[in-house]
């Protein structure tokens, strides 16, 4: 068994414009199973975070538990982690965020642990409009218990031990976006052309931003009749737009045909493009991207891509006004300003 | 671009860059496994099959496998591979228990080999266990070639050559030392079924024209022929200040071989740029390492001979200049000319064949160089009896060279013999063979070490100044030797990729820590080198390409830079890949009448 990856990389790999390399942004060696989904959504985010040059160390990741949990120590070695208790991932999330508002936060949930037993946490999180991005890499069963039927695990769909789900599954990108959130997608890790830039837009999106990614679980739920394996999502995908997410000051070298093409602007200036492939669905419009997505249902067909984002987003932080500095930075000076400013704060009631 | 057709044996041996580099096409990678195995026996019956010398060849082997080297491609440098070949040589227990032993049944046919060099042995090596008469000559006294004559013993002691000689004249090879042929002619009247001349290029060049060099014959001597005359110690000593003229290897061993002759002021002085010598830099390494300085851009113009005495040289100072086609030429700088002090001046300017021996009137055709008409692939001559090999057959090349001309030429030979098409040779013998022992288990040592490359030490130099039969490099220790040997990636064990097995997870291209492999839509091989996860650049370097996979994309795996972890395949949840150690071994005589 190798516990650990070749110190050497491609010499003639690039750097990223903080000098870092690809490499920095990698985490351990994953002991998932081979083939497994999520080891590829842990290779689109550092490819991601490589490319927008994140600093490493302004970045948090967080977890609850399951399969999906674990991968934070799979990708962004050098960043801040914490892997918590099972479902309550937002809860942390929110303290951590509260106290510093200046880290880039990262949320790693999986279909158990944000559908299942997270869910009172996460339609909470959404509520709140907390500033994460928000990954859950769904593969529709209970991969790290051998593999039972979760709450995504879609109506009808086989197990590998072959009983069929009576249950309706629970649609969590329809759910978000019901619940108001900001920023809602879907994507397959098996396509990392359309996850890449995905995750680099929620990453920029100023509050909650959700990425729904079918993962395939290839241990417990690759089989025929399964809704989650590699061969059903390829035969069954259908994207709302081919787009690619354009930073800052940066030059769109993308070519799009004239008439299909939409900008959204985002917070921080950059801007995400798209080349719609759906008639009708307008990503800014929340009834069209409802439409789309139930319409796409219907056909039996797997809606991925950017479905909606409001550009207008507040966060959190924006909600409750708070102080722009993070709380950690906050001295004692700043939160105990004495005796005068209490007797300033008296004279100005009277 | 077409899907890569891995059945080609050729494909998977040119991924093994060192064994495809070595004209003897030594399976490298395997028998440095076995010196980390300790099976120094094995890694050296490995070699022995193939480059016939391995204990001479690991220390003197000109090395084209190593600039080669998958490693320094990676890194700053190449795995100690020459050196790690000694070590099989130095530690081996009893070998000749693994080789054929004479007497062999007699076939009946007669060969007789011209010079007893690394070529000719070569013939003999692979000839008289299949019961050929074999028939040396050679002028000196012993056998060796120009591994005797020209390599110092302190870079090859006498008794490594000996053993390595003696293991194929032990064969029953009928040796005529000490015997000129004068006369190519008075041989093919001896009806021998076949010849081979394998002569060497034994006339080493001169500067007849240049001033003076007929006034002070005695201490002007011709690098090559004074090696040899140290050899056979018929020469003991030289002055104090010695210039040695050339930059080649044989330069390097003259300049040496004065130091431990009594020269104490020895200059190397070479026509070319330092970086542009045609010396390898180890040996100008350990040449300078001698207190030998070596001056560059300095055109001999005259030798200084004052009451028939030499005096000393003078050059022309000159710089390297580039024309717009690239061609390079030397130019004047204008300067003084340079006089150097010198007691005796050696010439090692090059070398070139001679066949004063060869009577023109024979049908042996000679080409405008005055080289025989030597047909490549079959080494016959335009008499079909008659086969050369080594230097004698298209100019100095090294003995790894010579040793692959052997082998070739006594498949030839063995085919004329038994009146078969000489061009209808055996593909080589290859075998593919997964190296799967579990899940994450492989049965060759994956692990990829980041140590860099070890240097192999050196005795004093206040010890082997003082004795030329003294070796200076000391050989790895064997835990040393086991370090070296590690750094080998292993890399013909292949990445074999089975596209029906794929379900295109990416888990490959996720893991592969050199970012080789790309799932992406096929094109032409050069936009496709452009549009992988990273740039194939080296094109030197082939592309695995597979066949269309359901997505209607393909599996292209740039092998420049393949670290032959095997991530890929332990990552590989339907062992669509799956490493497979490749066995390459070229054909040698006697394997055309059976299958193996």
């Amino acid at each position: 068994m190798t516990y650990q990856r070749p110190s050497f990389r491609h010499p003639e790999l690039p750097l990223n414009e903080l000098g870092y390399r690809k490499k920095d942004y990698e985490g351990s060696l994953s002991t998932l199973c081979a083939g497994c989904g999520h080891d590829s959504i842990s290779a689109a985010l550092i490819q991601a975070c490589f490319e927008l040059n994140i600093e490493p160390h302004k970045l948090a990741k967080l977890s609850g538990i399951g399969c999906s949990s674990k991968t934070p120590t799979y990708f962004l070695g050098n960043s801040h982690g914490f892997n918590s208790v099972h479902g309550r991932m937002p809860s942390v999330a929110t303290g951590a965020n509260l106290a510093n508002r200046d880290l880039m936060y990262l949320g790693v949930s999986g279909d158990g642990d944000t559908a299942s037993i997270g869910m009172g946490q996460f339609v909470h999180l959404i509520r709140r409009n907390l500033n994460i991005t928000y990954i859950v890499m769904n593969n529709g069963c209970y991969g790290l218990t051998k593999g039972q039927d979760s709450a995504t695990a879609d109506k009808g769909s086989k197990s590998k031990a072959g009983s069929v789900n009576p249950f309706q599954n629970i649609d969590l990108a329809g759910l978000a976006i019901e619940l108001g959130a900001g920023f809602v997608a879907r994507s397959f890790s098996g396509d990392k052309l359309q996850l890449i830039p995905l995750i680099k837009a929620a990453l920029a999106h100023p509050g909650f931003a959700f990425i729904d990614v079918i993962s395939p679980c290839v241990t417990f739920n690759n089989n025929v009749g399964s809704t989650k394996s590699y061969d059903y999502v390829r035969h069954h995908i259908d994207a709302t737009a081919t787009f690619d997410f354009v930073p800052l000051a940066k030059e769109i070298t993308t070519h799009y045909s004239a008439g299909s093409t939409q900008e959204v602007k985002m917070h921080d200036g950059s801007y995400l493009k798209f080349n719609k492939l759906q008639k009708d669905w307008d990503p800014t419009k929340k009834e069209t991207a409802v439409h789309a997505m139930h319409k796409a249902n219907e056909a039996g067909e797997i809606l991925t891509g950017l479905i909606y984002i409001n550009e207008d987003s507040k966060d959190l932080h924006q909600i409750l006004n708070t102080n722009s500095r993070p709380l950690n930075q906050l001295t004692e000076t700043d939160l105990c300003p004495g005796i005068h400013k209490l007797e300033e704060i008296n004279k100005s009631l009277c | 671009m077409q899907p890569t057709n891995i059945k080609n044996p050729e494909y998977f041996h040119k991924v093994v860059d060192c064994q495809y580099a070595c004209p003897a096409h030594t399976p490298v990678p395997e028998y440095i496994r076995l010196i980390a195995a300790e099976k120094y026996t094995e890694a050296y019956m490995i070699n022995w099959e193939s480059n016939v010398f391995p204990g001479v060849l690991g220390r003197t082997c000109d090395r084209p496998c190593e600039p080669a080297c998958r490693r320094g491609r990676i890194e700053a440098e190449p795995v100690a591979i020459c050196r790690l070949k000694r070590v099989a040589a130095d530690h081996k227990a009893d070998v000749k228990k693994h080789m054929p032993s004479a007497p062999f049944p007699s076939n009946g046919k007669k060969v007789a080999l011209i010079g007893g060099g690394p070529a000719s042995l070569t013939v003999a090596r692979d000839l008289a266990p299949l019961g050929y008469e074999i028939h040396l000559f050679d002028e000196q006294v012993s056998g060796g070639g120009m591994m005797r004559s020209q390599i110092p013993s302190f870079r090859l002691p006498e008794e490594v050559l000996s053993e390595e000689v003696n293991f194929i004249l032990d064969m029953g090879i009928h040796s005529h030392f000490k015997t000129y042929v004068k006369s190519l002619r008075e041989i093919l009247d001896k009806k021998y079924d076949a010849v081979f001349v394998g002569t060497g290029a034994p006339r080493g060049k001169d500067l007849p024209d240049l001033p003076g060099r007929w006034d002070a014959k005695s201490n002007i001597h011709i690098g090559i022929e004074w090696l040899a005359s140290v050899a056979f110690e018929h020469i003991h000593s030289i002055g104090k200040k010695v210039i040695v003229v050339g930059g080649g290897n044989t330069a390097m061993d003259c300049c040496r071989t004065s130091r431990r002759l009594g020269g104490v002021e020895v200059k190397v002085v070479v026509r070319s740029p330092f970086a542009e010598m045609k010396a390898s830099p180890w040996e100008k390494e350990d040449a300078m390492h001698e207190d030998i300085p070596i001056l560059d851009c300095h055109v001999p113009k005259t030798f200084v001979v004052e009451d028939g005495k030499l005096k000393g040289m003078t050059f022309e100072k000159v710089h390297a200049v580039k024309d717009e086609n690239g061609k390079r030429s030397l130019v004047s700088t204008g300067e003084p000319d340079v006089f150097i002090e010198a007691d005796d001046v050696l010439l090692a300017i090059g070398q070139e064949n001679t066949f004063p021996w060869i009577e023109r009137d024979l049908g042996l055709e000679f080409n405008k160089w005055e080289l025989p008409s030597v047909d490549p692939v079959t080494f016959q001559s335009t008499i079909p009896s008659v086969f050369f090999g080594g230097d004698s057959a298209f100019g100095p090349k090294n003995i790894i060279t010579a040793v692959a001309h052997g082998h070739q030429a006594a498949v030839s030979i063995d085919l004329y013999c038994q009146g078969k098409n000489l061009n209808e040779r055996l593909h080589p013998m290859v075998n593919l063979v997964s190296q799967k022992m579990g899940i994450h288990e492989w049965a060759y040592d994956s692990k990829i070490v980041d140590d860099l490359r070890y240097v192999v030490p050196q005795a004093e130099k206040a010890i082997t100044l003082k004795d030329r039969k003294k070796e200076v490099e000391l050989g790895f220790d064997v835990q040393t030797a086991f370090k070296e040997a590690q750094r080998c990636l292993n890399c013909d064990v292949q990445t074999v990729f089975t596209e029906s097995r794929c379900i295109e997870c990416d888990a490959c291209v996720d893991i592969c820590p050199t970012s080789c492999i790309s799932f992406v839509p096929n094109e032409e091989e050069d936009a496709l080198r452009l549009h992988l996860n990273a740039p194939a650049k080296n094109k030197n370097q082939d592309l695995y390409v597979s066949d269309a996979l359901p997505t209607t994309r393909v599996m292209v795996k740039d092998e420049d830079v393949c670290l032959h972890c095997g991530l890929c395949a332990e990552r590989c949840p339907t062992s669509a890949w799956d490493m497979q150690k490749y066995l390459y071994q070229v054909t040698k005589a006697g394997s055309c009448s059976h299958i193996r």
